[in-house]
């Protein structure tokens, strides 16, 4: 199985035609057609994401092999596999933040709206601003809770004071944080529990209000409760996101996710349906890890 | 043959008891010059001390023109100083990185970190007092800003290289630009640990005589003119310490007495800010 192979079955060719044509098709038609061919899905309707031929670099390293996938609008994407095989490198490159280091490069484009944020030419800074990321450690910033909540939103909006009060309650509402912190917004972020740091780090991400909302093995550092209560705020916020989530556990991504993504050894192998890759996956591999024979 | 186990007990008990011989001697050492300095000094610190002038041979007086001198110095030094080492050590810690340039511009501090500071006052000495023909006080801020820089910038690398780099990941992904992610996140995360070097920095220079027996010279009256020989308690330590006189030798007693306490009161403070809880 290459990823030559993969690419040929479903994409006939890069061009904007080919996917317009893919779109059109009815989703139980594809669906079928799938089924049949027990490959992956990379095309999905309304696709917010479309990354095509992605390839990434750590110095001479290659990562990521050729990745060709669509993430949809408003659905719950997870990505799944054993350690290092390179989901959570993918989702750093979805808001540009290996940029920040040196010897880290990508091959390939992103779309998101039609433009490549690939490209040198795009400012990275805005990027983030409509991709946001929420990261495995909770990271509250040395400042109140509700400076927290409005760092990113003074960074590009100009809001009166009771809009940006607004603001921050509706940010952190949606993070269902709001009833323990309302009281306190004036303490330190750094004294909520690891679970509301975490609520918190997503009411910050969301506050800016960003098309897509990446999140990097949320729960990894929570414990049960908390765990629960990031899933089911997951599940509330794709009315209003798109949302990519990196987690080492199968079972989340079975909870919480629409799509999943099975990667393994920096190559994507198989992506469908949740409901398909766990009940009917289509590849051996995929197959194993999901009934822990290997990862 | 000993087992290992032996072995291994008997060079702990070896290391452990060397540990704490050495620490002994030194702490006997800092102990015996406290009690000696407060034996002494201690008696001489009077009303005067804060409000006369440094007395001629044989007077009475006090050291208040010193005090004021020092304080002024330093002052002007840690102003001067503390800019360059803050932007030095920001550069090193967030920009630099391991680049040919960084690790020079690191390998230079450390050989400033520990120059004589006698060194650094003939440095002052040939490249102001000589130029303009007479010491100053403005030679002395600058002589003891070197001693500062370097102190300064060590300790800001070292607190900003704390701060875990996923806070900077977390304020790069909302789309802070890089001097926002560092004024705003990882100044304020680091902050007391600044602090601290700022308060370690002053420490270190308020004791310096050396430096200032090349640059500040000494001055017997009353002057707040940075442009002319200044007073300063370090100077007035050394003079007086050596002088025939026992008005000055008590004066230099209760100085050296004062510019410790200063000294002491300074590093714990350091120690306590390092210690509440930052914000992290």
């Amino acid at each position: 199985m290459t990823t030559q192979t993969m690419t040929d079955q479903t994409q006939p060719e890069n061009s904007g035609m080919g996917f317009k044509m893919a779109n059109a098709l009815k989703q139980t038609e594809e669906r079928t057609k799938l089924l049949e061919k027990k490959d992956s899905v990379r095309l999905v309707d309304s696709p917010r994401l479309d990354i095509r031929d992605l390839s990434f670099f750590y110095g001479k390293f290659k990562a990521l092999h050729n990745i060709n996938m669509q993430i949809p609008d408003k659905q719950v994407t997870a990505f799944i596999g054993p350690s290092g095989c390179g989901k959570s490198t993918l989702l750093r490159i979805f808001n540009r933040i290996f940029d920040l280091y040196p010897g880290q490069r990508t091959e390939g484009q992103i779309l998101l709206d039609n433009n490549d944020i690939l490209s040198s030419k795009v400012d990275v800074n805005m990027l983030r601003a409509k991709i946001g990321m929420v990261f495995q450690k909770p990271t509250p910033f040395p400042m109140s809770i509700y400076d927290n909540v409005a760092f990113g939103v003074r960074l590009y909006e100009n809001l009166s004071k009771s809009e940006l009060n607004d603001r921050v309650e509706w940010a952190l509402q949606r993070a269902a944080l709001w009833g323990e912190v309302s009281d306190k917004l004036n303490q330190s972020g750094a004294a909520l529990s690891g679970g509301q740091q975490q609520r918190l780090c997503i009411a910050r991400g969301i506050a800016v209000k960003p098309e897509v909302l990446l999140l990097d093995e949320p729960t990894s550092a929570l414990d049960p409760i908390s765990t629960t209560k990031i899933e089911e705020l997951v599940h509330e916020l794709k009315s209003d996101f798109t949302i990519a989530i990196v987690t080492h556990n199968m079972q989340q991504a079975a909870r919480v996710s629409d799509y999943t993504a099975f990667m393994y050894l920096g190559k994507l192998v198989e992506y469908d349906h949740t409901d398909i890759i766990f009940t009917n996956p289509g590849r051996k591999e995929t197959e194993d890890y999901i009934t822990g024979r290997f990862g | 043959m000993i087992s290992k186990f032996k072995k291994r007990k008997l060079i702990n008990y070896f290391n452990l008891s060397a540990s704490i011989v050495v620490t002994a001697f030194g702490l006997v050492m800092l102990a015996w010059i406290l009690t000696v300095l407060f034996g002494k000094g201690f008696q001489h610190i009077n009303w005067a001390v804060f409000t006369q002038m440094t007395p001629p041979p044989g007077a009475s007086g006090g050291l208040i023109n010193a005090i004021v001198g020092t304080l002024l110095i330093t002052f002007f030094a840690v102003l001067i100083g503390t800019p360059i080492g803050l932007m030095a050590g920001t550069y090193l810690a967030e920009f630099g990185g391991k680049s040919r340039f960084s690790s020079a511009v690191r390998f230079i501090n450390d050989v400033l970190l520990s120059a004589p500071s006698i060194v650094v006052g003939v440095f002052v000495y040939a490249i102001l007092v000589k130029p303009q023909g007479h010491f100053s006080g403005w030679a002395g801020a600058i002589a003891l800003s070197i001693l500062v820089i370097p102190v300064v910038l060590r300790t800001t690398e070292d607190m900003l290289k704390l701060v875990p780099v996923q806070m900077r990941e977390a304020a790069a992904a909302l789309g802070a630009p890089r001097y926002k992610v560092t004024i705003d996140i990882v100044y304020k995360a680091a902050l007391s640990g600044m602090f601290t070097g700022l308060l370690l920095a002053t420490a270190r220079i308020m004791g310096e005589t050396a430096p200032l027996l090349f640059t500040g010279l000494n001055n017997q009256f009353w002057s707040l003119d940075m442009n002319q020989p200044m007073a300063n308690m370090p100077v007035v330590i050394y003079q007086y310490a050596l002088s025939p006189y026992e008005d000055w030798q008590n004066l230099a007693w209760a100085a050296a007495l004062l510019i410790t306490i200063s000294v002491l009161v300074m590093n714990i403070i350091a120690r306590y800010s390092l210690k509440q809880p930052s914000s992290r």
